[in-house]
């Protein structure tokens, strides 16, 4: 071992020290006991009991029972105006980003069981579009929708108007000026060469910036606060924000880890790209949307902040679980397994939160289509990362490595949970920034319906046959061809299922363009997926 | 704000312990790792070859890091290599060692198909070659003419799969691909193999193909 090496390892030691000793003063200095009081300061005053939901008929929509609850409502439609400019310049533009990026998801999937499909292009051969896929549904579609919804979070949770939209809607700008110039790179041929990292760097700094600007409004408003406790969506979104920045500059720097140490720096970013931006973004959005509209706190706030800080210890460092069997040393990987296997009580903690939340009121799925859109994704986050936990072993990575079974379970973790909470979101934000409903109860149906039962097909096709094919692998007495043939009616599959996803994403951005514009009759009855006269009884 | 800052504070603390143990001191240990004496850098052609790999997205269907035969036998069995080791890449800029098997490991495929011929033709259409193969052609690597002239590379494909007149020519990408497929040969024997002992059954001269 060089001497640097045992250098930095004391370093490391005395860091989680550091680390340790904060942890022992903060529960000293009742940091960790706010409790239950933190957890309804979700509510406005006098509001807890009651829904906050679109999908709930008017006359249980809680406007307060004396002057001073009514004013507190009024200060939060207040400040849900506040960043109406700055979220729709963030949801609009993410919205266009999912169609794109569908569309060319739904391309490359068809090429890979039909190679001859559109291969005269060089700018549409597969290995272009596929990372435009990639690049256009991660930092266009999930991270643009994750920074909107938090632009609208931020305020309500902090009880005051944004302070600073305008710097997020410049942000918004350049941010879209980066996809732009990033996939016009890609399908030019001019990638950096590293998954998850395939901008030119140069075009990268404009990500840094656009998500910098969307950092002033947070502190600002933050300074600005009303409340005394900061809700646990706010450290997943606070802690989100700093992260990003700081991942995307270090491993965008310019030829600075060249080689196998190369590959560790791809996978130690592209994994928290993964566990330290967008999933905190959707636990934030589900730890918000849940209570929210079952109007009830969630049960163990406590829970909350472990799941929370432990999030961040154990996320941080299983970056190198894609590089099993790789050519890096073995304490690497094995650090990285570890991790994956701790990222369980995260899991389970937040899982606990979220469903045990849910526990007796599993009818409102019916009708409330945020909380059935949310819901759902908290669920696919739980199997999602209970799976990874399970996929970072080296007995079962063995066989999952190189196989359509990483992109099912990528695709359960993206789209199943991510997705799914941010349509779930979207639905409930729009009507509060436009002062109107949506339009069309049939539309959101025809959404869940597509998209659910496309995704359903897409993860169990690939996740079967991704397994067969790993298991293939292993014995060299399967030629190579078999195996792909074996696989070729999956990927059939994942076109049909793909395409159903793509149709659900027409319908949503359809009735979110119809949103816009206030299509449709006015009414004061918000919209469920039943009619509201059927409602049940809480 | 003070708890607000405590917060961000914290999360960027612990992010950095983050990047000491998964970029610093990988970084440290990796660039100190010997380089194969018998490792050649790349020729101008084949760095071309290998920015053509990467504008197209090779390494989204291909890896290059066999797995150690006693954790992955299949890797060597199939005569994808003995297993890769970090000195191997010590010329590789970006990486490219992939994360998809969609396609076979190419680690090695300069030594398992050592014809520029047989590279050429497979990369206009690989169907020509392989039977059933999912892997796209490349058409727009080739030029089609009519008369070749001097120095112009033919490509000769065999029919039904080129065109009926005239002749298939590689262009100067084409070239240098075919050329980067060849110099993925890593046959030579490795001087440091991973930490992680293989099995004690396996015979050293076993992992080399
Ligand atoms: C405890 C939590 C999780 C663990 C331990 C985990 C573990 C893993 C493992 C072992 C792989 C396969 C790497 C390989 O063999 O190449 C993987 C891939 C992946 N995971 Fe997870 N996962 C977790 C949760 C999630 C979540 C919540 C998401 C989505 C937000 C997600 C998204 C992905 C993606 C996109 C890939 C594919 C990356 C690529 O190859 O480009 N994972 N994960
Ligand atoms: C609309 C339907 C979609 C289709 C048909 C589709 C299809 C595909 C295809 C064909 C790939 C390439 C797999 C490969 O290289 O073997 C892919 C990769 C990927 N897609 Fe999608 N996709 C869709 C939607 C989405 C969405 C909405 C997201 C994220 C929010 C997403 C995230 C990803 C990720 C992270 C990968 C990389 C997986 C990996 O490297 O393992 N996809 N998708």
């Amino acid at each position: 071992m060089t001497p640097t090496i045992a250098i930095l390892l004391i370093i490391t030691f005395v860091l989680s020290t550091v680390g340790l000793l904060l942890l022992i003063w903060s529960i000293a200095n009742n940091q960790f006991s706010h409790g239950q009081d933190a957890a309804r300061t979700i509510f406005s005053p006098g509001e807890e009991g009651h829904s906050e939901d679109p999908a709930r008929p008017s006359d249980q929509t809680f406007t307060g029972d004396n002057s001073e609850q009514a004013e507190a409502i009024e200060a939060r439609w207040i400040a849900d105006q506040s960043s109406r400019t700055a979220v729709l310049t963030w949801l609009s533009s993410s919205v266009f980003w999912l169609l794109l990026g569908s569309f060319f998801g739904l391309a490359s999937s068809i090429k890979m069981h039909l190679p001859e499909f559109l291969t005269a292009s060089e700018f549409l051969t597969f290995g272009r579009i596929r990372p435009v896929h990639l690049n256009a549904v991660t930092y266009g579609w999930a991270s643009m929708a994750g920074i909107g919804v938090a632009l609208f979070l931020i305020p309500r949770l902090f009880k005051t108007s944004l302070v600073g939209g305008r710097y997020a809607v410049i942000g918004g700008f350049i941010w879209n000026i980066g996809l732009v110039l990033g996939l016009s790179a890609i399908t030019l041929g001019l990638s950096d060469g590293e998954e998850w990292l395939e901008f030119p760097w140069q075009i990268d700094i404009l990500f840094v910036l656009g998500g910098a600007l969307c950092a002033i409004p947070l502190l600002l408003t933050a300074a600005n606060r009303k409340v005394e406790h900061l809700y646990v969506t706010s450290w997943y979104l606070m802690a989100a924000l700093v992260w990003f920045p700081f991942l995307f500059l270090i491993a965008n720097l310019p030829f600075a880890f060249p080689g196998a140490s190369g590959a560790t720096v791809n996978w130690w970013f592209a994994h928290n790209v993964l566990g330290l931006w967008v999933t905190p973004i959707g636990i934030g959005i589900a730890y918000y949307m849940i209570p929210k509209i079952l109007g009830k706190p969630i049960i163990s706030y406590q829970l909350s902040l472990i799941g929370f800080w432990s999030l961040a210890l154990f996320y941080s460092q299983v970056g190198i679980h894609h590089l099993i069997g790789g050519p890096i040393p073995t304490w690497l990987v094995t650090l990285s397994i570890v991790h994956s296997v701790m990222m369980s009580i995260p899991v389970i903690t937040v899982a606990i939160n979220h469903h045990g939340t849910m526990v007796g009121n599993f009818g409102r799925l019916k009708d409330s289509p945020t909380l059935r859109f949310v819901w759902i994704g908290a669920l696919m986050y739980t199997v999602a990362s209970l799976q990874g936990s399970m996929e970072a072993l080296r007995s079962i990575n063995v066989i999952t490595h190189f196989t359509h079974y990483t992109v099912a379970h990528a695709h359960l973790g993206m789209y199943a949970f991510l997705s799914f909470i941010l349509f779930g979101a979207v639905y409930f934000i729009m009507p509060r920034l436009t002062n109107w409903e949506w339009p069309w109860r049939k539309l959101i149906s025809l959404h869940f319906w597509l998209v659910s039962i496309g995704i359903l097909i897409y993860v169990v096709s690939l996740t079967v046959a991704g397994w067969k094919q790993g298991v293939a692998l292993l014995d060299a007495a399967m030629p190579f061809m078999d195996i792909v043939k074996m696989t070729l009616p999956a990927l059939q599959a994942r076109t049909v299922g793909g395409a159903l996803m793509t149709l659900g994403h027409l319908v949503f951005a359809f009735h979110f363009i119809a949103m816009l514009m206030r299509s449709g009759a006015a009414t004061e009855q918000p919209t469920l997926f039943r009619p509201a006269t059927k409602e049940t009884a809480q | 704000m003070k708890r607000a800052l405590a917060i961000m504070v914290g999360a960027a603390l612990i992010l950095l312990l983050a990047t000491l143990t998964l970029v610093v001191m990988p970084y440290l240990q990796m660039s100190a790792e010997q380089v194969p004496p018998d490792l050649k850098p790349y020729t101008e052609q084949q760095q071309r070859g290998r920015q053509v790999y990467i504008a197209n997205g090779c390494v989204y269907c291909h890896s290059q890091q066999p797995r150690d035969p006693s954790f992955a036998p299949g890797d060597k069995d199939r005569g994808w290599g003995r297993p890769s080791v970090p000195g191997d890449y010590a010329y590789d800029e970006p990486h490219l060692l992939g994360t998809m098997r969609t396609g076979p490991d190419l680690f090695n495929i300069g030594a398992r198909q050592p014809s520029i011929d047989w590279q050429l033709m497979h990369l206009y259409n690989p169907k020509a070659i392989i039977k059933g193969s999912i892997m796209p052609s490349y058409p727009f690597l080739f030029r089609h003419v009519k008369e070749p002239v001097e120095g112009d590379k033919v490509v000769n494909i065999p029919p039904p799969y080129g065109p009926e007149t005239g002749k298939i020519v590689a262009t100067e990408d084409a070239l240098a691909l075919a050329e980067y497929m060849l110099a993925l040969d890593h046959t030579y024997p490795a001087p440091t193999l991973p930490k992680a002992p293989p099995k004690s059954d396996e015979p050293k001269e076993n992992r080399a193909p």
